[in-house]
């Protein structure tokens, strides 16, 4: 926020204030169009869609939101609530994503922040090549190995395959807030009588603890708009996730758009309310320059 | 919204993993399935059909059948999903499928003959029997059929002409904004009908490409004079002609029982009656394809005697009886009678007598994507009709080209074997030389920190890249899993004998890649860092609440995105259009709608306006995170310099933060050169797959074009390669600039040195 620091408490030519509204308006009109006509389809009850310029929905109605939540499924002689159960197998799967990969890759990236040590160059080089090869070609080897290990249509195939993404993201993003943290901290903690284990825990974790927030949050995300593997692995309805449910709208036949929209809103929700808590944290986890110890 | 075409032209949602049958059927033996376990049934069923489904298997249940479970998976994907499950003994004992997959499943296994579920050909129809009949051996057992048929608007049409011709005709009478027929034209599977009348067929004898020669020619000039007239929209695909006859803006319709489906809820009053016959073909009847839906044994479940029970069963008198009431489909058996007064069904199975069942070859599958791409190319009006057609046939030989013959092994095998000795003497020098040994003591402690780390990414990410680049080496086809050496990778290279700028050729493909990446990041950048330095000036109101409506985007699914964008630049109801039509109404200009996916510039536009959008907000917020770190002092001392803001900002700020966005862009280079969703569900290749970028264009080598996974791993792995060594390449630039700079600035030092 500094940037532009010393123009505080001086006044702003109107015509330039004006100005940055209008670009910021209009850029917030760019960013919410597609939005609004997910909304808007999402509680439209005519069947007919038509070229409109503003999003509201014609003929307001909640039959689209209850259709796609209240699916049930009879399973012996009780019934299930099928949304449910695949609400909770998408929370599930991408938690455990965000914390098996966090997890793995906090004490990763802080040795990388903090140590030198043999083949760390070379390491570095190979995760970072890692992302640079499209998925296609390692899907089928990793999905022969889960139907070794007999995890073809479990929750844990599903995060293990999401890990193999979410660790190597979240290990450049950490190494780069560790390495952002003044190494004075720990050190006067270890002078303090701390060993370095304790002093990573007490002093460096706090720290970088925005930073963590939003790798976790990258993980979450990526883990919970996932379909394609999804669609795959899982064979059982009750075993879905979210995204399969909402593939399966727009089918060849009939393609639901309506509900498609209203499923597409229950998704997002979720992670629009983490985004929103987690906002702040964002600028600052983002770049390693904004963790200042 | 066509029946069967559509699993090739579809989203690859689902089918990625489809590839795993190639590989699984040499390496595992399918166990035998549990006796005791429920049945497990999968389908492709909606609505009624899945209601009509359920019911009988409660029924099935209440008589003491053993319990099934069922699972309905989406059409498109099941394909795919059977491929990679039934191989390892997963997936369902029984399946409801259409007939003409059986020759793809029968090659890959994981169909087997129905066995003594099939009592005799006594009644069913012959035609459904025929369908399912390969080599002698029957494979499903035949449950309805399904194909187009003309259905017509009662309010606008009272008498319906018996030729297409006629049909046309009546365009001047009808009201405004209304089309005398309105059908899939862009498609090869509704136009199969017209070829059918023109004496073409979409598959030619001997597996050849059916879709030239004069048949085809005159079958798309024909379709072009229909078009002329402004009888039929050029560029209706299936949801247009749902919603165009169900807004009574169409007063007929070739659709098939699933617009009757979607119809129901409506208040149009319809009927539905036998496709119309051509005049310019001689008054031949138009013969739409016909698609048999079979229940079909994977081969754990044809073993078991009760799971073909349950599959005689299914397309027994009593279930067919039960689905055409509850469900009005017509049955596949010539015992069960029409229900009395039903016309709908009638009329479908008056249609279904002169329609010809669907090819089960698999060349049948390679035909789609060529067909398509002509009739769409024909109707642009960039290709006449021979030129469109011809096109067609060399890229469908293109696909079905012989794999490469089998290459020697043993150069791959020194080359590895060379390596490893290298590594291993490399490895002893570096023992012997003691400095390792030090420095390997030295690096105990951080190796406490990342052995799991190394472990996990060794497993998951390292073992499977390795193994899926080597495949790459291996024949295209799984079902011819020989090794090839290079023999890919010179295809791709060499444009497969091609022109080398040729559609679909590496080298053109590579510049739309490379256009897209870098004018993606150029928008990112110039869009994300300008926000971010709007935003972070103190004197903005509202700031916060502009950062969180900014973000959005980076908050929904990329694909709901990516799908509503899609919505938004349809030419007859998107949104682009609704904006066109408002600017036209209130300022007087006549600004035609665009046919966005009709040209390379409009279809990239939409693809790069969605990637644009999904993108900004992260270079938003790393440029403010960024511009929390330009230190205030310094632009203060700027300001006493005598530094204009603008010069403040270009000398001062964006030098400062460069680094910090450096990694960013790196980054976010990288994903859009890989972005996939974007591509393949905005403009999904259109037109004429010249928007592919060269990782969409390796999913259609594996799951489009006859699962050619090694070909589409090399393409994986040249993409690697470009993009490692253009990162390396970088890196090694900002080093030799980063010891200049330091070199410049020790000169420096020593000159002032020298000066005190």
């Amino acid at each position: 926020m500094s940037g532009t620091a010393s123009d505080a408490g001086r006044k702003v030519p109107w015509i330039e204030s004006a100005a940055s509204h209008l670009v910021v308006v209009l850029a917030v009109a760019f960013a919410l169009y597609p939005v609004l006509w997910v909304i808007a389809l999402a509680f439209s009850g005519t069947a007919t869609p038509e070229a409109k310029v503003l999003p509201i929905p014609s003929e307001p109605t909640f039959d689209h939101l209850w259709a796609v939540v209240s699916t049930t499924r009879d399973v012996g002689d009780t019934t299930q609530w099928l949304f449910g159960r695949q609400l909770a197998n998408s929370l599930i799967v991408s938690i455990a994503t965000a914390l098996v990969g966090i997890g793995i890759a906090i004490p990763a990236a802080y040795a990388l922040a903090r140590f030198d040590f043999v083949g760390k160059e070379r390491g570095l080089r190979v995760l970072l090549a890692t992302q640079m090869f499209p998925a296609v070609a390692a899907a089928i080897p990793l999905y022969l190995m889960l139907d070794a290990l007999g995890l073809l249509n479990s929750r844990t195939g599903l995060v293990l395959c999401y890990a193999t993404t979410a660790v190597p993201f979240a290990i450049f993003q950490l190494r780069a807030a560790f390495e952002s943290i003044p190494v004075d901290l720990e050190e006067a903690a270890m002078v303090d009588g701390a060993t370095r284990w304790q002093a990573f825990v007490k002093v460096v974790l706090p720290a970088a603890r925005p930073a963590i927030a939003v790798t976790a949050l990258f993980a979450f995300m990526s883990a919970y708009n996932e379909f394609i593997l999804a669609a795959t692995l899982l064979g059982k309805e009750d075993m879905f996730t979210l995204p399969v449910v909402l593939q399966r709208f727009i089918g060849e036949y009939d393609a639901q758009w309506e509900a498609f929209a209203a499923g597409a809103l229950i998704v997002s929700l979720p992670v629009m309310v983490l985004f929103y808590v987690l906002q702040k944290n964002l600028v600052a986890g983002l770049t390693s320059g904004g963790v200042k110890g | 919204m066509t029946a069967a075409p559509l699993d090739l032209r579809s989203r690859a949602a689902g089918r990625l993993l489809g590839a795993a049958l190639g590989v699984s059927a040499l390496l595992v033996a399918a166990p035998a399935s549990a006796d005791d376990a429920p049945i497990q049934l999968w389908h492709a069923y909606r609505g009624a059909e899945e209601d009509a489904l359920n019911a009988l298997l409660a029924r099935h249940r209440e008589a003491g059948g053993p319990p099934v479970e069922t699972l309905a998976v989406p059409y498109d994907a099941f394909g795919s999903k059977l491929g990679s499950s039934i191989p390892l003994g997963e997936g369902p004992d029984l399946y409801i499928d259409s007939h003409e997959r059986l020759g793809d499943y029968r090659v890959r296994g994981i169909v087997a003959p129905v066995g003594d579920a099939f009592a005799g050909p006594e009644g069913y129809r012959a035609k459904a029997v025929e369908a399912v009949t390969l080599d002698g051996d029957i494979w499903g057992l035949p449950l309805s059929q399904k194909c187009v048929a003309l259905f017509v608007n009662k309010a606008l049409l009272k008498e319906v002409p018996d030729t297409l011709e006629g049909i046309a005709a009546l365009q001047p009478e009808l009201p405004e904004g209304v089309f005398a027929l309105a059908y899939e034209a862009q498609g090869a599977y509704a136009h199969a009908a017209i070829l059918g009348a023109f004496g073409g067929s979409l598959l030619g004898p001997d597996d050849s490409f059916g879709f030239v020669g004069e048949p085809a020619v005159r079958s798309l000039d024909f379709v072009q004079s229909l078009i002329d007239r402004g009888a039929v929209p050029s560029d209706a695909d299936g949801a247009l002609v749902t919603n165009l006859f169900r807004a009574g803006k169409a007063a007929t319709a070739i659709s098939g029982p699933w617009l009757a489906a979607d119809l129901a809820q409506s208040d149009v009053d319809y009927r539905v009656v036998v496709l119309p016959t051509i005049d310019a073909a001689g008054g031949a009847p138009m013969r739409p394809l016909l698609t048999v839906e079979a229940v079909m044994l994977s081969p754990q479940g044809a073993a078991r005697p009760e799971v073909r029970a349950l599959a005689e069963l299914l397309a027994g008198p009593e279930a067919a009886a039960l689905r055409q009431e509850k469900a009005r489909t017509l049955t596949a058996r010539s015992d069960v009678p029409l229900p009395p007064g039903d016309e709908l069904l009638a009329a479908f199975a008056a249609q279904a007598e002169v329609a010809t069942p669907m090819p089960t070859a698999p060349a049948m599958r390679a035909t789609w994507e060529p067909a398509n791409r002509a009739i769409k190319a024909f109707l642009r009006g960039e290709l006449d009709a021979a030129a469109a057609t011809e096109g067609a046939r060399k890229r469908f030989d293109d696909v079905r080209r012989p794999p490469p013959p089998p290459a020697n092994p043993t150069p791959l095998l020194v080359v590895v074997g060379l390596g490893l000795l290298y590594l291993a003497y490399s490895m002893v020098r570096a023992a012997r030389s003691g400095e390792l040994r030090s420095n390997l003591k030295r690096s105990l402690p951080a190796y406490r920190y990342i052995t799991h780390a190394v472990i996990t990414v060794g497993l998951l990410v390292i073992v499977p890249l390795v193994v899926g680049a080597a495949t790459s080496l291996w024949a295209g086809r799984p079902e011819t899993g020989h090794y090839v050496g290079l023999a890919n990778f010179v295809d791709i290279l060499t444009a497969r004998g091609g022109p080398l700028l040729a559609t679909g050729s590496f080298y053109l493909v590579l510049l739309v890649t490379l256009l897209w990446t870098i004018s993606n990041v150029v928008m990112h950048l110039a869009l994300g860092v300008s926000l971010g330095l709007i935003l972070s000036r103190p004197t903005m109101k509202l700031r916060g609440l502009y950062r969180v409506l900014l973000i959005i985007p980076w908050a929904v699914p990329n694909y709901v995105t990516a799908l509503s964008w899609k919505g938004m630049f349809h030419r007859q109801f998107g949104a682009v259009t609704g904006v066109i039509e408002w600017m036209n109404a209130t300022f007087g200009t006549s600004v035609e709608p665009i046919a966005w996916f009709a040209h390379f510039s409009t279809a990239f536009t939409a693809n790069l306006a969605t990637n644009i959008w999904l993108g900004f907000p992260f270079m938003m917020v790393v440029t403010l995170g960024a511009l929390t770190s330009v230190p205030a002092d310094v632009l203060e001392a700027a300001e006493v310099d005598g530094a204009t803001r603008w010069q403040r900002m270009w000398r001062v700020t964006l030098p400062i933060i460069r680094p910090t966005l450096l990694p960013a862009v790196v980054l976010g280079a990288i994903w859009t050169f890989n972005m996939f969703n974007v591509v393949f569900l905005v403009s999904g290749g259109e037109p004429d797959g010249t928007t592919d970028i060269l990782v969409s264009e390796a999913y259609r080598w594996a799951f489009t074009r006859e699962a050619q996974y090694g070909y589409a791993a090399a393409y994986a792995v040249l993409i690697f390669l470009m993009l490692f060594t253009v990162t390396r390449v970088g890196e090694w630039r900002a080093k030799v600039r980063e010891e200049r700079e330091l070199a410049a600035a020790k000169a420096a030092q020593a000159a002032s040195g020298g000066a005190h």
